[in-house]
C-alpha cells in the first residue's frame, strides 16, 4: 500500500459516514443518561468498549460519566487486558465495578463440570445477571455490533430482557426512527447498542481517527500457538495438548479479546492501527469466526446464549 | 498485491458519499434474500465463514448444490426451522464509494408492521416484482399484484427519498425487453396515482447477477444503471441543511455548582438546519429568546455545527430550559400543537383502545394522549378508505390525538424527526403504534 493511499484512509476526519456512526451513539448515550434511572457501562477493555467509552466521553464532556463502568471477570484473562482496563479506567477517573465469575462458582450459582479448564463464556452470563441485580441497574450498554454474527443483525438498539434476563427474539419492540423505549417494569432491564451500526472496519478507522489506545495483544507480536480445527489456540495454562499437537511460535494478533479459553487470535504481522485497517479491509473472515471457538459449537450457539442473557 | 490492497482500501473508506440507508421490499419468493446475497456477494461482503456455515446448515430449502444466496440473510433458528423470516434484520455494505446499511424486511401480508419500522430509517427503497409472475391481460396491459401496491403505499406513506423499482427474474421471461416495458408502465401509472415521485426502473436477474452490480451481456436495449450504480449515486444530504433550525435539548449539563458562573450545557442532535456562535434562537414552547454563546464538542469549541451533529450549546442568558424543549429558528418557529392529525399505523396484537390514554413519544419529550377519532383506515391492498372504530395490527389509518401538552412539531413530510412519534402502552410498556404528523392533508387523507 503506498503513503498516497494510507493517507487516504486514516485520514478519516472529513469522513461523513464516521461522524453520522459517532453521532447516532452518542445521542443513544445520552436518551440512556435521560431516561433510564440507574445504567451502566460494560467495559471489558476490549476495542469495542474502548469506542464506547470514547462516546461517552464525547456525550457527556466536560461532566462526568453518568453511570459506573462494569467489568464481569471470567477469571481466564489475559494479563494484558487487565492492566490495559485498570489503567483506562484511572485515566478517565471514572468508577470501576467488577464482578467475577469466579464467585459465582463460590456460591454455586455457576455450576462447570470442569471449573479449571471450562470456556467461562457461558457462566459470564449469569454473573451479569446476579450484577444487574445486585446493583439494580436498568440497563447495561455493551459495545455489540449488528455485523458481528447473524444471530445479532436483528438485534435491536435498546434490546429487551425480561425479569429472566432473557432475549426472546419475538418480543422486541419495533423501532422505529430513532425513537426509543425506554419503559420498563420492576425487575425487567435493557442492553444497549450505540454502536449496532458499526463493522469491524468502522470501529478500527475510529481507532485510528480517534488514536485511542488499546491493550497490546490487538497488534501482531510473538506467541506460542497450537493450530487445531483452523484455529490457532493460545498456549496458557489452560491449554490440554492433544496427542499429535505441536507447540509453535507465530506472529500472530487477537481480533476480539474473550475469554482466553476460546479466544484465538489469527495470523497478522499488522503491528499498527494502519497495517490492522488494510487487512481489515480485506479480510473475508468475520471477527467472531476467525477468533471464537464458541460461537463454533453449533451453528445457532450465539443465539441460544442471547436468550439465556447472554450480550 | 499492493494494487488489490489499495483498490480495496479505497473501497473501504467510502469517504465523500457518506452513508446510504435502504430497505427492500417484495413478497415472499419474489428473489429478496436473493438480491441481498447478490449484493453482499458481488461486493464481496460476504466472509468466507458465513459461506462455510452456509454449506452445513441443516434446513435446507433446496437441493441445488449451488450456494443458495438466500440462506446467507436467514438469522435465527426459530425462523430456518420455519423457513421464513420474522423480523427487519440489518446487513452491511460497501463499495468503492459509499457504505450501505440495508433494512431486510420480510414479505408476507401480516408483517406491514417492519417494513414500516425498516422504512422509517430509510433514505431509499427497493420494490422487486418478480417479472414470471406477472401476467399480460389480452389488451396487452399488466396487472399489478397487491403486494406490490401495498409495499409503493408504504412507501408513499413513510417518505422514503428514493423509489427503485426492479423488475427481477427477467432470465425467466427471456430478458424480454417488451415484458419489462408493460410492467414499468402499470407501474408508473399506479405510482402517480399514489402520489409516489422519482422512480426509477431497472431490469435485472438477482440469480445471474445481470444488471445487479454489472450489466452482463444479457439485456442491451436496457441503457441505465446498475442497481449498484444507482444507490451509489444517490444524494441523502438532501435539503436537511437548508431547513430551519431543529434542536430538540435532550440533556441539561450543569456543572461547578449552580452559582451564576456554572457551566449549563443543552446537549443534543441537530436535527435540521445550522447553528452558529452568535445566533438569536427560539427556545419552545416558552417561546424565550436565547443566544448562542457557544457551541462545544468534547473539547472543541465550533463555530458552527449542522443538522446530524451531536453537539452541546452554552447559552448567554441564564435560562429555564429542560429535556423536551427545542431550540428553533427565530423566523421559522415549528408548530405548537395540542392535536394533531397523524397516519398511525398500528404494531400491536392488542388493538387500539380510544378509551385509553398511552404515552406518546415525540423527539425528546413523552406526553399522554388519546385517540379521539379515527377517520379512515386505509386498505394497503386496494386504496380504499374505510370507516372504523379500532385498529388491529399492521392497520394504518388517519386519526386525531389529543394531548395533555402540546407538542413542538413540524409535518412528517417536512422533517422526519420532528414530524414522527411512538404510542407506547401505558401498562404493558409495548411500542404499539408509529405516527406520522400531517398538517396539510397529505399521508393517508390523500391517498385515492
Ligand atoms: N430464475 C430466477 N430465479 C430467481 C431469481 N431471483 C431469485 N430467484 C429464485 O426465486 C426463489 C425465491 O427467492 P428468495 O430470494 O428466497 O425470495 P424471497 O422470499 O423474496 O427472499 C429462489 O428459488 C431463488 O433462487 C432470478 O433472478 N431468476
Amino acid at each position: 500500500m503506498n503513503t498516497a493511499d494510507k493517507k487516504h484512509l486514516i485520514d478519516a476526519a472529513g469522513n461523513h459516514y464516521l461522524d453520522w456512526l459517532e453521532s447516532e451513539a452518542i445521542h443513544i448515550m445520552r436518551e440512556v443518561a435521560a431516561e433510564c434511572s440507574n445504567p451502566a457501562l460494560l467495559f471489558s477493555g476490549g476495542k469495542d468498549s474502548v469506542v464506547l467509552l470514547r462516546i461517552a466521553e464525547k456525550a457527556f464532556h466536560p461532566g462526568k460519566f453518568p453511570f459506573p463502568l462494569v467489568h464481569i471477570d471470567t477469571g481466564h484473562n489475559f494479563a494484558e487486558v487487565i492492566e490495559f482496563r485498570d489503567r483506562r479506567t484511572a485515566e478517565l477517573g471514572e468508577h470501576l465495578i467488577v464482578r467475577r465469575v469466579e464467585e459465582s462458582i463460590k456460591r454455586g450459582t455457576v455450576r462447570l463440570r470442569n471449573p479449571e479448564t471450562d470456556s467461562r463464556n457461558a457462566a459470564q452470563a449469569i454473573t451479569l445477571l446476579e450484577t444487574i441485580t445486585e446493583f439494580q441497574f436498568d440497563a447495561c450498554i455493551g459495545g455489540a455490533r449488528r455485523d458481528e454474527e447473524k444471530a445479532r443483525a436483528k438485534e435491536r438498539i435498546f434490546s429487551f430482557r425480561d425479569e429472566f434476563g432473557q432475549w426472546n427474539p419475538r418480543a422486541q419492540r419495533p423501532e422505529l426512527w430513532d425513537l426509543y423505549n425506554t419503559r420498563l417494569h420492576p425487575g425487567e432491564n435493557m442492553r444497549v447498542f450505540p454502536i449496532s451500526n458499526w463493522t469491524e472496519l468502522d470501529v478500527w478507522q475510529y481507532i485510528a481517527r480517534e488514536k485511542l489506545a488499546l491493550p497490546s495483544i490487538y497488534f501482531a507480536h510473538e506467541r506460542q500457538v497450537i493450530s487445531r480445527n483452523g484455529f490457532l489456540i493460545p498456549l496458557t495454562d489452560l491449554t490440554q495438548i492433544q496427542k499429535n499437537e505441536v507447540v509453535e511460535t507465530r506472529i500472530v494478533r487477537f481480533r476480539t479479546v474473550g475469554d482466553i479459553s476460546c479466544t484465538c487470535p489469527v495470523a497478522s504481522d499488522a503491528a499498527t492501527v494502519e497495517a490492522i485497517i488494510a487487512e481489515t479491509a480485506i479480510s473475508r473472515v468475520t471477527e467472531r469466526g476467525a477468533t471464537r471457538m464458541d460461537d463454533q459449537a453449533s451453528e445457532a450457539s450465539m443465539e441460544h446464549r442471547k436468550k439465556a442473557g447472554y450480550f | 498485491m499492493s494494487a488489490m490492497i489499495s483498490r480495496q482500501v479505497l473501497q473501504a473508506s467510502a469517504k465523500r458519499y457518506g452513508l446510504l440507508r435502504f430497505i427492500t421490499a417484495g413478497s415472499v419468493d419474489d428473489g429478496k434474500s436473493t438480491l441481498i446475497g447478490r449484493l453482499l456477494f458481488d461486493s464481496k461482503g460476504i466472509f468466507s465463514d458465513q459461506l462455510e456455515a452456509m454449506s452445513q446448515t441443516r434446513y435446507r430449502h433446496s437441493m441445488d448444490d449451488a450456494i443458495d444466496l438466500s440462506l446467507l440473510t436467514d438469522g435465527l433458528e426459530a425462523e430456518r426451522e420455519q423457513g421464513i423470516t420474522i423480523d427487519v434484520a440489518y446487513r452491511y455494505f460497501a463499495t468503492p464509494k459509499r457504505k450501505f446499511i440495508i433494512a431486510d424486511t420480510p414479505g408476507h401480508e401480516q408483517y406491514t408492521r417492519n417494513m414500516v419500522t425498516g422504512a422509517s430509517t430509510a433514505d431509499a427503497v427497493i420494490i422487486l416484482i418478480d417479472a414470471s409472475k406477472v401476467k399480460l391481460n389480452d389488451n396487452g396491459r399488466v396487472t399489478l399484484l397487491e403486494q406490490t401496491k401495498r409495499h409503493s403505499v408504504v412507501a408513499y406513506l413513510l417518505q422514503i427519498a428514493h423509489v427503485v423499482v426492479a423488475i427481477n427474474k427477467m432470465d425467466l421471461v427471456n430478458y424480454d425487453q417488451t415484458v419489462y416495458t408493460h410492467i414499468v408502465q402499470a407501474y408508473q401509472e399506479f405510482a402517480q396515482q399514489v402520489g409516489l415521485e422519482n422512480i426509477r426502473a431497472i431490469p435485472l436477474s438477482a440469480l445471474t447477477g445481470d444488471n445487479v452490480v454489472a450489466s452482463g451481456d444479457k439485456m442491451p436495449w436496457y441503457q441505465g444503471p446498475t442497481l449498484i450504480e444507482w444507490l451509489e449515486s444517490l444524494s441523502v444530504y438532501d435539503d436537511c441543511h437548508d431547513k430551519p433550525l431543529r434542536f430538540p435539548v435532550q440533556l441539561v449539563a450543569r456543572h461547578h455548582g449552580h452559582e451564576a458562573h456554572g457551566f449549563r450545557g443543552y446537549m443534543g442532535r441537530i436535527e435540521a438546519g445550522k447553528v452558529s456562535k452568535g445566533d438569536k434562537l427560539l427556545v419552545q414552547p416558552s417561546g424565550l429568546n436565547a443566544t448562542v454563546k457557544d457551541i462545544l464538542m468534547l473539547d472543541r469549541s465550533l463555530e458552527s455545527a449542522a443538522a446530524g451533529q451531536s453537539v452541546t450549546l452554552l447559552l448567554e442568558e441564564h435560562l429555564d430550559i429542560s429535556r423536551g424543549d427545542m431550540f428553533t429558528a427565530a423566523d421559522h418557529p415549528a408548530r405548537q400543537l395540542k392535536t394533531v392529525t397523524a397516519d398511525v399505523c398500528w404494531l400491536s396484537e392488542e388493538p387500539l383502545d380510544p378509551r385509553r390514554k398511552y404515552w406518546l413519544k415525540h423527539t425528546t419529550n413523552q406526553v399522554a394522549a388519546r385517540v379521539t377519532t379515527i377517520h379512515a383506515l386505509l386498505d394497503v391492498n386496494t386504496q380504499q378508505k374505510h370507516p372504523v372504530n379500532t385498529l388491529q395490527l399492521n392497520d394504518i389509518a388517519s386519526v386525531t390525538l389529543n394531548m395533555q401538552r402540546p407538542l413542538i412539531a413540524d409535518a412528517y413530510n417536512m422533517n422526519r424527526s420532528t414530524g414522527s412519534f411512538i404510542l407506547i402502552d401505558e401498562i404493558t410498556h409495548q411500542t404499539v403504534a408509529a405516527g406520522m404528523i400531517r398538517l396539510n392533508g397529505s399521508g393517508v387523507e390523500n391517498a385515492s
